[in-house]
């Protein structure tokens, strides 16, 4: 733990210096349009992953609570944007901004009830009588994936639904000769909006201070005479909302829902918290804009190899750094 | 338990690991009595398919059983091994002159490749945290579906490989020119026999893994790691074995699913759907110990075959009523066994092997 604060306190700069790196060894290999197109891409993308994964760092972090569970939100989510958009198709095809804006701020609003909703009921229904055992977290989420996915696939249908992004968020723009996709600059923007309240929450408030204490030490923070517990619930519910919010967002992006939507980016968030160091914010945010670059540039220079490639990038930041890049509190 | 063993044929059989209570003995008997004359008392190329898919989800359940049950970690890339020995296989057969000599060698390849990525995993849990050991292995198994998608040459990609078998497994193979007791004998048949003799053998073969003093040493891992390594055991050494046993075996059930389909691709044996099922499978039949993936495969996979036209039939009953009739559809047969695992997790631990021999006592 000390040891942790102590790194901070040295200026870990290889860790902070991996970012502005990959940025820029991978200039050389394409133009610069199309550089800063991929950079806007992965930023945004990774904006987006950052969405999802935020709860999740805090979910384990807090309580050393392993859901697998976490893609059944971003899959309520999504599938909530195609409902939700599907109602307020006058406003989201209009040519004002304003209720184009307004339909998709509805679409969030709706998925943040909804799966912080959800996210209540699973956390006392499921996780709560599970806590302390990983093999059984483990199996008791499958499960629990298992059933969202089916009950989704019951009221939406299996088949994979078309989503059309807002009149206003569609093309793009050109700056300095690089097409710029207006909604992935609304995604960056909505991410970092996210990433600076998290940030502002965990280092202004009681409840943040908690939090970031519980991280560290539990027992400690218990015996000083704070119910963790209760605050567990309303991590976890703030983690599911936050996923529910990624799900609308990576929907719009992708223009089309699958029911696979949330399992696919459950590999990719345990991929950004295992490179961000399990319980730590500002290291998922990293390391989901590191994962989001990465994905972009090889997507772009090898196409086969995105995925795989982040699974690269995770096995030799491991090798590098077994505990992440940020890690945080006794582990 | 151990001085049985030696004694009796029976007890040397099971490695002194007997099921425990009348019904589960019955029940394990009826299962192995009716997968070794499945093809005289279900006559059909369908229902000989489906025995066949049993006794290979057995030895997959079951190897499975040694990582999750005996030693207590829950690893998500089993289907990875199982499609190593299939793709091992199905290469061979493709590329190579159809033979026996090009079905060893391909099932060899695909073992050899499974316990070494195994052991690989293994070491790398080493360098990390425990707890991120099942979602590496989670990342691992989507690396070799993507690997196997992408590598078209090698592995057919999506659409994945069709190949030929050799003579004696085809079904135009003739062993006798006369049916016996109304059922031909054809290569199917062989291919069934090979399957089920191949099965039976290595499910011995792990009971005996699981009742030796190595797998004595899994089982104080699962309870405590800390006092198994604080006894002396190389805990590591020992996972890792375990692990590259699991994964070899799992490869053999692969190479076994190849023969008897002619045909591998990614989504029969790399999805995480099967992932899933052969969680429920070791889950619902009861984890740590061999004989609940036995009963777990043999409930799945017929739940999977013969559970849907039930559930329409039920569908269609309940017509009226709102909801119902959308939850019990056939295509949902997925999400009740979910529920069921979720309630065993809950309140059977043990699962339905478990519960019998608790009932036994």
């Amino acid at each position: 733990m000390s040891g942790a604060l102590a790194r901070l306190r040295a200026g870990d700069w290889s860790a902070y210096a991996l970012l502005p790196a990959v940025m820029l060894a991978s200039l050389p290999m394409m133009s610069l349009s199309a550089w800063l197109t991929l950079t806007v891409a992965g930023v945004a993308m990774g904006m987006m992953l950052f969405l999802m994964a935020a709860g999740l760092t805090l979910i384990f972090g807090l309580m050393q609570v392993f859901t697998f569970a976490h893609g059944a939100f971003i899959t309520l989510g999504a599938y909530l944007a195609v409902s939700v958009l599907g109602a307020l198709a006058g406003w989201s095809v209009a040519g004002s901004w304003w209720l184009n804006l307004a339909a998709l701020g509805a679409a969030l609003v709706a998925a943040l009830i909804a799966t912080g909703a959800a996210g209540y009921v699973f956390e006392r229904v499921i996780i709560r009588r599970v806590y302390g055992e990983h093999l059984r977290q483990i199996l008791i989420t499958v499960g629990g994936l298992i059933i969202a996915e089916q009950l989704v696939v019951a009221v939406w249908g299996a088949n994979p639904l078309p989503l059309a992004k807002p009149a206003s968020f569609r093309g793009s723009i050109i700056i300095a000769g690089a097409a710029i996709e207006k909604y992935r600059l609304l995604a960056a923007a909505l991410g970092l909006v996210v990433y600076a309240g998290l940030q502002l929450l965990l280092s202004r408030t009681r409840v943040g201070l908690l939090v970031r204490a519980g991280v560290e030490n539990l027992e400690m923070v218990e015996a000083l005479g704070y119910r963790i517990r209760r605050l567990f619930i309303g991590v976890f519910v703030t983690g599911a909302a936050l996923a529910g919010i990624g799900g609308v967002m990576w929907a719009l992006y992708q223009e089309v829902v699958t029911r696979s939507i949330g399992g696919d980016m459950t590999i990719l968030i345990f991929i950004i918290l295992i490179i961000g160091g399990l319980g730590s914010v500002g290291g998922c945010f990293t390391a989901a804009i590191l994962v989001g670059l990465v994905t972009n540039y090889v997507g772009f220079l090898a196409p086969k190899l995105a995925l795989g490639s982040t699974i690269v990038l995770m096995m030799a930041v491991l090798m590098w750094r077994p505990r992440g890049l940020f890690p945080v509190g006794a582990g | 338990m151990r001085r049985g063993a030696g004694r009796r044929p029976l007890d040397w059989l099971l490695s002194g690991d007997r099921p425990g209570g009348r019904v589960l003995s019955l029940l394990l008997l009826a299962v192995l009595l009716g997968l070794a004359f499945a093809p005289f008392l279900f006559p059909g190329t369908r229902p000989l398919g489906v025995a066949a898919r049993i006794c290979i989800f057995i030895v997959l359940a079951a190897s499975y059983d040694i990582m999750l049950g005996y030693t207590g970690i829950a690893s998500f890339a089993h289907t990875m091994f199982f499609g190593m020995g299939a793709y091992g296989v199905a290469i061979a057969l493709a590329k190579l002159p159809v033979g026996w000599d090009a079905v060893l060698l391909g099932a060899a390849a695909g073992v050899a490749l499974a316990a070494l990525v195994a052991i690989l995993i293994g070491l790398l849990s080493l360098r990390v945290r425990a707890i991120f050991f099942s979602m590496i292995t989670l990342a691992v198994a989507s690396f070799a579906l993507i690997l196997a998608t992408e590598l078209r040459d090698l592995t057919g990609g999506e659409d994945g490989l069709t190949f030929s078998v050799p003579r004696l497994l085809t079904p135009g193979f003739r062993l006798a020119a006369e049916p016996v007791l109304g059922v031909r004998l054809d290569g199917r048949l062989v291919t069934y026999y090979l399957i089920f003799v191949l099965s039976l053998a290595l499910f011995l073969a792990m009971l005996r893994i699981v009742n030796s003093p190595f797998g004595r040493v899994l089982q104080a891992i699962r309870e405590n790691e800390f006092r198994a390594e604080a006894l002396g055991y190389r805990t590591l050494v020992y996972r890792t074995l375990a692990g590259a046993l699991s994964a070899a075996l799992a490869a053999l059930a692969g190479a076994m699913m190849a023969l008897l389909l002619r045909y591998n691709g990614p989504a029969v044996t790399l999805s995480f759907d099967v992932m899933v099922d052969i969680l429920l499978m070791v889950v619902i039949g009861g984890m740590g110990t061999l004989y609940g993936p036995v009963l777990g495969a043999v409930v799945l996979v017929m739940a999977e075959y013969y559970l849907q036209p039930a559930m329409a039939a039920l569908s269609r009953s309940l017509a009226g009523w709102p909801v119902l009739p959308v939850l019990f559809h056939p295509d949902r047969w997925l999400l009740w066994l979910g529920v069921l695992f979720v309630l065993i997790v809950y309140f059977f631990p043990a699962g339905i092997v478990g519960s019998l021999r608790r009932q036994a006592r």
